[in-house]
């Protein structure tokens, strides 16, 4: 697959945007040059995803990658991230329309799921992608964010000041 | 200039103890954290007078665990500029996340229209 790049010239990427839609709502948006067909293709069968599910410039891998991609079935990505150390995602799809929309849940959370609603709209030749990731609660979206990582390390802070008040006093 | 610094961090050390010393403070940043509030929301709340919770947020605000900003006669509370770096971080992390996944996604689809344009070719004959 990757024998001819190189020797074309690189086009210019699509550029992608995110953007918060609300308190429980990330939407990402991204073009293809390409007609819908082939991006749900990309989006459908486990031995394409598995080419770019897990970008390699992000240092990651797949480990397994399992989708069954029809109205109650299931899938799995696994990522590899240290020799030992990996990390499973999975979930079910609530609705797939070929070639225009694809819905699944993000059960590895436990608890409510999150639901992500991906689009494929064809426009003269070209493909507008738009991924919307639906969180059940705002609480759910700062723990993905990391604000109470944020409040913990305050308080490991506070601790070194105690025992340094502790030890001087 | 070390001795400065170090004085400083200490200051600013202090005061976040202060702040979160408190039984109410802690329950005031929770709050905040789930969503902004007036200082009249968070009076009510925590059951205390307006001159009460004024006096926290102060504390709060001086740790710079808060921000507050008055509109009209409301003064809206937050929490500190810590939660809107952390919150532009990771929207940057997941941007980039989809933004590599969708550059390698272009060659996948590249080489399916490839095969696609010789596939035809190949009917055609």
């Amino acid at each position: 697959m990757d024998a001819r790049r190189g020797s074309e010239p690189t086009p210019v990427k699509n550029r992608t945007t995110v953007e918060r839609k609300s308190e429980r709502e990330f939407v990402v948006k991204r073009t293809f040059d390409a007609p819908a067909r082939l991006v749900f293709e990309a989006w459908t069968k486990p031995e394409l995803l598995k080419l770019w599910w897990a970008p390699k410039s992000m240092g990651m891998s797949l480990v397994a990658c399992e989708a069954d991609v029809r109205i109650g079935g299931g899938y799995r990505f696994v990522f590899g991230l240290e020799a030992s150390k990996t990390m499973a995602f999975f979930g079910r799809y609530i609705e797939v329309t070929p070639h225009s929309r694809l819905v699944w849940t993000n059960e590895e959370g436990g608890g409510e799921a999150a639901v992500t609603t991906v689009t494929f709209e064809e426009k003269g030749g070209k493909t507008l992608l738009v991924l919307s990731e639906r969180h059940p609660s705002k609480e759910a979206v700062d723990d993905a964010i990391g604000f109470g990582e944020g409040l913990r390390e305050t308080f490991e802070q506070l601790d070194e000041l105690l025992v340094t008040l502790g030890a001087s006093g | 200039m070390l001795n400065r610094m170090v004085q400083y961090t200490k200051a600013r050390l202090d005061a976040s103890f202060a702040a979160l010393s408190d039984v109410t403070r802690r329950g005031v940043l929770e709050q905040l954290g789930r969503s902004d509030a007036s200082i009249t929301d968070l009076a009510e709340r925590f059951h205390m007078t307006l001159t009460g919770m004024k006096k926290h947020v102060g504390v709060l605000e001086q740790a710079g665990l808060v921000t507050t900003e008055k509109v009209g006669r409301v003064r809206t509370c937050k929490l500190g500029r810590r939660r809107l770096e952390e919150e532009t971080g990771w929207l940057e992390r997941y941007r980039q996340l989809w933004a590599s996944r969708f550059d390698e996604l272009d060659q996948v689809v590249e080489e399916l229209t490839r095969k696609e344009k010789v596939d035809g070719r190949k009917k055609r004959k």
